[in-house]
């Protein structure tokens, strides 16, 4: 606590620094926070991913139904629908308003068809080419159809965006390493005739370096608590706007803030990251003061 | 209590600050380290403190051979000393008595055992009524008495004291020297270093003069005639 309460009796320069911190933090973590919104999206999006069979008009209704049956078996698939060609021209008469053209035509054109209705799985669109590479090979199967090249496209970028999100936060908690490394310094050099007079009177080097490590937690969580606040912020203000977007496309999607357990995960990590630049810098500097 | 034998100092800079010194002080002895300045007395309590190490030699302290201590061990070989400096040392961003306190905090001592030990310092310097004071409101003289009140606050049995009248005036030098005649009559050993020669003519204790690193006349402790 005592190294709480000098943070306290430098509140302008501490809370530069924890300002610092919290504004290196909350970037990456803004970032993280929309790229889990968007990824929350898009799974949304892909469970409407369907793979269409079109089979051969030589099969029936009854090898239709069993095939329907044993693909809704199959790893990686969710559920399956069959349907008869009878039961497509009945769809298709009731939707297209082409019934009339379908009388003209006599018999029915329509092959039988099952749709096939993916489970999503982590591994993503792999996983569905994968199922669409198997099913293609169906000895019933004429024609296979699945339009998800966007779907594709969107989690190839969100992907990259994750990446890019991991690689901007590595960079930037590496600078809050250095800025509590740097102020803790800053410490220790400002502190230099305590120390001198502490190692004097028979101070360990433990004694001596444990309020700079406090201090460095102390800094490393309070910066956390910041860059939360920050992001709890932008998401309130993104909030609306959003909510407006996504009316206009008739979806009732809104913006999710990071729940209690990545919370706390982060504090946690943020006071570790302060630890370790404190450590970072105790271990460097403490060893050159001496009295002498 | 303290010995010192063959033992010289050569800094890195090739600079020879003290060679061949031989030293024995008694338990219960106190002594005065004379010479100009330059002539090697706060090398020889350095060396004691473990603050410099000695380049040929041995030094034992209560019994315990330094060149045997590791860096590890010098915080609590330290904490049997009780260290004075001419520039007193005290900590400005808090008050008398938390200065009087840091060893006693450093060693771990429980709350209520610090404030009477403290206290009983404090008193013994006659500055018990500004435990609260900040050290920055204080006289030179009474900053010293701080300092010295900070050095017994642990009861070490050895009192190493460099220069500690150096920036008082005649009479307060003489009351901090009776401070430590005090000290050392309830069985503290003492070793000061100082220049100041008419006032250790005063004290009436044994001399060792210091001249470029050498012991001047005696090779021991031995009275020194006033």
């Amino acid at each position: 606590m005592f190294s709480l309460g000098k943070l306290w009796r430098t509140p302008a320069a501490s809370s530069m620094t924890i300002a610092v911190i919290g504004i290196a933090l909350a970037l990456p973590t803004g970032f993280y926070v929309l790229l889990q919104n968007m990824q929350g999206l898009v799974n949304g999006l892909d469970r409407g991913v369907q793979i269409t069979l079109y089979l051969k008009k030589s099969v029936n209704n009854q090898q239709l139904r069993a095939l329907s049956k044993t693909l809704s078996q199959w790893p990686g698939v969710d559920k399956t629908k069959a349907i008869t060609p009878a039961q497509g021209l009945a769809e298709f008469r009731r939707y297209s308003g082409f019934g009339n053209t379908l009388d003209a035509l006599g018999g029915n054109p329509l092959p039988p068809v099952i749709v096939i209705y993916p489970r999503w799985t982590k591994q993503g669109t792999d996983a569905l080419q994968a199922l669409s590479e198997r099913l293609k090979k169906l000895p019933q199967v004429e024609v296979i159809r699945m339009d998800m090249a966007w779907v594709q496209r969107l989690l190839a970028i969100i992907d990259i965006a994750q990446r890019a999100a991991w690689i901007v936060g590595g960079m930037l908690a590496l600078a809050v390493l250095l800025v509590v490394g740097n102020t803790i310094r800053l410490d220790i050099l400002g502190r230099r005739q305590e120390i001198e007079v502490a190692k004097l009177i028979g101070a360990t080097d433990a004694f001596i370096r444990r309020p700079f490590l406090y201090g460095g937690l102390w800094l490393g969580l309070l910066g956390g608590m910041t860059a939360l606040i920050l992001v709890g912020i932008a998401i309130f203000l993104m909030g609306g706007p959003v909510k407006h977007l996504a009316s206009l496309y008739g979806s009732p999607f809104k913006l999710h803030g990071l729940n209690a357990v990545t919370n706390i995960r982060f504090l946690a990590f943020s006071a570790l990251l302060g630890l370790a630049g404190a450590w970072l810098a105790v271990g460097r500097h403490l060893r050159d003061i001496e009295p002498g | 209590m303290i010995l010192l034998q063959h033992v010289s100092k050569r800094y890195p800079t090739g600079q020879e600050a003290l060679t061949d010194i031989n030293l024995h002080l008694n338990a219960g002895d106190m002594a005065f380290l004379t010479g100009h300045s330059g002539a090697g007395k706060s090398t020889l309590l350095k060396l004691i403190a473990l603050i410099e190490r000695p380049s040929r030699g041995q030094i034992v302290v209560a019994g315990q051979n330094l060149a045997a201590l590791g860096n590890r061990r010098i915080p609590f070989h330290r904490r049997r000393l009780g260290i004075i400096f001419q520039d007193h040392h005290l900590l400005f961003d808090r008050t008398v008595g938390d200065n009087v306190a840091l060893p006693l905090v450093i060693a771990g001592t429980r709350h209520t055992e610090i404030t009477r030990r403290v206290r009983a310092a404090l008193d013994k310097v006659g500055l018990l009524h500004k435990e609260n004071a900040m050290p920055i409101t204080l006289s030179t003289g009474e900053q010293q008495r701080v300092g010295i009140a900070r050095a017994v606050v642990n009861k070490p049995a050895i009192l190493l004291a460099d220069e500690p009248t150096g920036n008082l005036d005649p009479e307060l030098s003489v009351e901090i020297m009776r401070l430590f005649e005090e000290f050392n009559r309830v069985g503290v050993t003492v070793l000061i270093a100082s220049h100041d020669i008419e006032l250790i003519r005063l004290m009436r204790k044994p001399m060792i003069p210091l001249h470029e690193g050498r012991i001047a006349r005696h090779s021991s402790a031995t009275p020194v005639p006033a």
